[in-house]
């Protein structure tokens, strides 16, 4: 079994609880214009590992991601692209180690055909970039109704995930959107914890290193009143959610 | 009442309320410590702000840090009086506020002269910040009486000039104090100072043997002299109106007395590194006796620390320009290791291990004292806790593995410098600095000669020819420079001790040792990860010289890719630690002066950067004149797969093949370790659990951004406490060269997100 790797970081602590061993899948078929991974795209580049490769590069560190609670969270570009490699990756680190698995995932593709990965999935973080879908086709290439069916069907069979939602100002900041967010994540089940990760612009450099110009020039990182701003006003929108769903 | 009587009485006052011990029949510090101390596992809700006379003293010092950094780095010099234990009248910060007085002239910041070791480091010194030594004492230390450097360079050879002169062995002892030794000063406080002469006679007379040999003789002298410093100590606190003849009644006089010895030491010698060893659990027994008298409150307690602390922050000695640019900023080592367990399995953790951090808050970050945790994975959870807090608000401490040096040193060791270890009172090091390894790399593969200047320093053995390297021939050919280099450089060692010893004795640092002790000869390595890229480069990819008219390779052209030390891979990881293993059998080959235990070091402080400039373009793609990796780090930017393998690396690196320290510099971003604080911590924590557990010896850890040092460069004026750990110590950030800013900017932060 080969994938394909665009890169490995030992020691992860945002991705997932604890100390974790997160894996960079290539290849994504989403042109999201705020990406900080664009280097990650190109389904033809990285380098090919097998899976034995790949679980000797976890296997040194196991005692850091236990003793912490952690695991192995493989992100990407998409893995859902490579969703058989990912679903021998973790049956293989399950079985041998016990680890605990997470995947960050656009929810672009079709759960019921992921089902055998998603089984062996501890935890999801779903990335919902838009709730508006015009908007999100905008943003990002692709409407987002898979995203949100992907959301529901995680829901529906009983599985963890935290939400994340990178926050762009003038992309996804409209008031209307983000309460709409919030009503939408407050009708899920599993849901853990909703990430709001401030749009930053360390991803630059790799865009232009592809020789690309970058779609978000000029757009400036929010402000911390503009993130709890939104915070406030996913909260806001998921408890109205919650108190008409009670 | 006889004065043998009276003084048993006071004796037996003073230690009132003691577990009675082995410790009341002859020297034993650690006994006393055993039978004695309060570990405490709770966390850190105890801990009292500091009082306003801490806050007020703390101001005179910010306010005379900052008129120091207004007169160039050096406040006053007291250019006319030597210093020695009783050269000075006291002065003081404040003397109705100060808790723990004494410095070491008749005023805070004045610097003292200090030639025993050396008065050319003196005069050239004095003179680049503004001052002269005036003519009758440079002719004392010159014509009349010798010095430490006059001695060594009277004894070093031609080849050991040359070397010296080329960087291929820098950074030695040989124009100032060796240091590297610590004292046991707890003694002072247990015993008084009447025992310890007792003591010290009775070796004496122990020492009256038949036959008289030049060991015996030395002996005999050495003895003399520290019963001699032991006297001018009492005479010091008498002129601070203390008499330590006896032993301290309660805490405040515990503190003032081990502060009174270390202060001595620090008068007497101007040594690299003066490190106090480990006496805060110590001192706590003292504390908890007072605290259970109603004597004392919690409060009070850690005033005692925050005065104590603020004394070894302000330690100074005159040092040039050039010394500053070798260890950046302004460097003394105070060492002070914390924490640790006992061989019995009880914490040696104490109230006062917090207390002593906590200072780090009452008075803000500082480089000085060194605070060093030694990390079992034993070590009480809050304790763990609060020292990743610490650490993570104030990048200020460093972490040594308690569990790889008990077992060798027993739970009574200490750290001298940054990660020299060594049992308290029973062990001392002749410091050795390093030789440098990457050069000695390019000396075999250009037969000996140097490549920046073109000169033949090392042995005349024949150069590679070849258009691409090979491994095998490269190898042989290093292996035996590195041959030729362990001898000069142990040769080197044993001119620099001998003339230490006779120049410039450690009078009162050794009055507080046994008499019987173990002394190493602590070399030192640098360079190791540019040699060991070098290896892997010249193994794995294909390495072309490209060689100047003189035939030396000056620049490498590098094809294809090779593993870089610092990514867990051990291929190369292999490499490093062969190279470790390698040098350390080839110095055990020689003969150390006094039968010294040859032992070596991965460590470069942060003449890292010096070094660098001091070495040609190497294998690896670093350029000439580029910093090295501090101590065993990988170069900056080639650990690419994140933290935990870079540490992996670093921990593979042999212990027992480098007893005298393994450093390890490590730079993260906050977020990086987590989204919030109690997540951070324990993160931090278990980071540090795993990486100690696979037999990493130390780790330095600094938690801030990148932007944030900027911002320091431009506006040094807002970060006057940024401290910064660097290479098994810490500096002030605002106080080093930009050259070693840039150095630690470019320094691989990890910064996963």
């Amino acid at each position: 079994m080969i994938g394909r790797i665009h890169s490995l970081e030992t020691f992860g602590t945002v991705d997932g609880p604890g100390i974790r061993f997160i894996l960079f899948m290539q290849g994504c078929a989403l042109k999201c214009q705020y990406c900080h991974n664009r280097d990650t795209w190109d389904l033809k580049g990285g380098k090919e590992m097998t899976l034995e490769e790949v679980l000797s590069e976890i296997e040194p560190y196991l005692n850091y991601y236990r003793s912490s609670g952690g695991g192995l969270t493989v992100s990407g570009g998409e893995p859902t692209l490579q969703g058989e490699f990912v679903k021998e990756l973790f049956t293989a680190v399950k079985e041998r180690w016990n680890l605990h698995t997470t995947l960050d995932t656009n929810g672009i593709n079709d759960p019921n055909k992921l089902a055998g990965l998603y089984d062996v999935t501890d935890l999801f973080l779903l990335d919902i970039k838009h709730i508006n879908n015009e908007k999100h086709m905008d943003l990002v290439g692709v409407p987002n109704l898979r995203v949100l069916e992907t959301a529901r069907w995680l829901s529906d069979h009983g599985k963890k995930m935290w939400i994340r939602h990178v926050f762009v100002p003038t992309k996804n900041d409209d008031e209307q959107d983000l309460l709409d967010l919030g009503r939408f994540i407050g009708r899920l089940n599993g849901v853990e914890k909703i990430d709001i990760l401030p749009y930053h612009q360390m991803g630059i450099y790799k865009w232009e290193a592809l020789g690309e110009k970058y779609p978000l020039e000029g757009v400036p990182s929010p402000t911390d009143e503009e993130v709890e701003r939104a915070k406030r006003l996913i909260e806001q929108g998921r408890q109205e959610a919650q108190q008409q769903g009670a | 009442m006889s004065v043998m009587e009276k003084n048993q009485t006071e004796t037996q006052n003073a230690w009132r309320g003691f577990q009675a011990g082995k410790w009341q029949k002859h020297v034993d510090v650690r006994d006393f410590i055993h039978a004695n101390i309060a570990s405490y596992t709770g966390d850190e809700a105890f801990l009292a702000g500091p009082t306003q006379d801490t806050k007020d003293l703390w101001d005179i010092v910010s306010q005379l840090s900052k008129e120091e950094r207004e007169r160039g780095g050096v406040w006053d010099v007291d250019v006319n009086t030597p210093s020695t234990i009783v050269s000075h009248q006291p002065g003081y910060l404040d003397k109705d506020k100060e808790k723990v007085v004494g410095v070491q002239t008749d005023a805070p910041f004045r610097r003292s002269l200090q030639p025993f070791g050396g008065i050319k480091m003196m005069i050239d010194a004095c003179k680049a910040y503004g001052f002269e030594v005036p003519a009758e004492i440079v002719d004392m230390f010159t014509n009349i009486r010798k010095t430490h450097n006059q001695g060594v360079f009277d004894a070093y050879t031609t080849e050991m000039r040359l070397a010296r002169r080329s960087g291929v062995i820098t950074g030695l002892p040989d124009a100032y104090g060796r240091g590297r030794i610590i004292g046991d000063y707890r003694r002072a406080a247990l015993y008084g100072i009447d025992y310890l002469i007792e003591e010290k006679k009775r070796d004496l007379l122990d020492m009256e043997l038949d036959h008289l040999d030049q060991d015996l003789i030395r002996d005999r002298e050495e003895t003399s002299e520290q019963i001699r410093a032991l006297q001018e100590l009492k005479q010091m606190a008498q002129m601070h109106g203390f008499d330590m003849a006896k032993p301290a009644n309660n805490a405040r006089e515990a503190f003032q007395w081990v502060y009174f010895a270390y202060l001595a030491a620090i008068k007497e010698q101007n040594g690299a590194a003066m490190s106090l060893g480990r006496v805060s659990s110590f001192l706590d027994i003292y504390v908890e006796r007072d605290l259970k008298e109603g004597a004392l409150t919690e409060q009070e307690a850690q005033e005692l620390v925050d005065h104590f602390i603020m004394k070894l922050r302000i330690v100074k000695f005159l040092r040039t320009p050039d010394y500053n640019e070798l260890f950046s900023g302004d460097p003394t080592w105070v060492t002070e290791s914390i924490g640790g367990m006992a061989v019995d399995g009880k914490a040696l953790v104490t109230k006062n291990s917090f207390r002593f951090l906590h200072s780090l808050y009452n008075l803000g970050p500082a480089p000085e004292p060194n605070l060093t945790v030694l990390w079992s994975e034993q070590l009480p959870e809050a304790f763990k806790k609060f020292c990743a807090r610490v650490s993570i608000e104030t990048s200020s401490i460093q972490y040594e593995n308690d569990d790889l040096m008990r077992p060798i040193y027993g739970d009574d060791y200490g750290i001298a410098c940054c990660v020299s270890a060594m049992r308290i009172g029973k062990q001392m090091q002749f410091f050795g600095a390093r030789a440098n390894l990457a050069k000695c790399l390019l000396y075999a593969i250009n037969g000996g000669k140097d490549e920046k200047s073109g000169v033949q320093v090392g042995p005349e053995y024949p150069a590679i020819t070849s258009d691409v390297l090979d491994y095998d021939e490269v190898i042989k050919r290093f292996k035996q420079m590195m041959e030729w280099l362990a001898k000069l450089y142990m040769n080197t060692l044993n001119v620099i001790h001998f003339m230490h010893d006779k120049y410039s004795y450690e009078r009162i640092e050794m009055a507080l040792h046994d008499r019987e002790i173990l002394r190493t000869m602590a070399c030192g390595i640098a360079g190791l990860s540019v040699a060991a890229d070098s290896l892997s480069a010249i193994k794995y990819a294909k390495v072309k010289p490209i060689r100047n008219e003189q035939g030396i390779a000056v620049d490498f052209e590098v094809e294809g890719e090779f593993p870089c030390y610092g990514n867990n891979d051990d291929r190369v990881d292999n490499i490093a630690v062969e190279l470790v293993e390698t040098f350390m059998n080839m110095i055990r080959k020689h003969k150390a002066y006094r039968n010294a235990l040859p032992t070596q070091s991965v460590l470069t402080i942060t003449s890292n950067v010096v070094y660098g400039k001091k070495t040609g373009t190497t294998p690896d793609g670093r350029k000439a004149g580029e910093p090295f990796a501090p101590g065993a780090n990988p170069m900056h930017g080639r650990d690419k797969k994140g933290a935990l393998a870079s540490l992996n690396s670093v921990a593979k690196l042999p212990y027992e093949h480098s007893l005298d320290g393994i450093s390890n510099t490590f730079s993260i971003v906050p977020k990086a370790l987590g989204k919030d604080g109690d997540i951070r911590k324990s993160n931090l924590v278990s980071m540090m659990d795993g990486y100690f557990h696979n037999g990493a010896h130390h780790l330095n850890v600094n938690v801030f951004d990148r932007e944030q040092l900027l911002d320091a460069m431009e506006h040094p004026e807002n970060y006057p406490q940024l401290t910064i750990r660097v290479s098994g110590y810490a500096v002030n950030f605002i106080k080093l060269t930009r050259e070693q800013q840039l150095d630690v900017i470019h320094r691989t932060f990890h910064s996963s997100m």
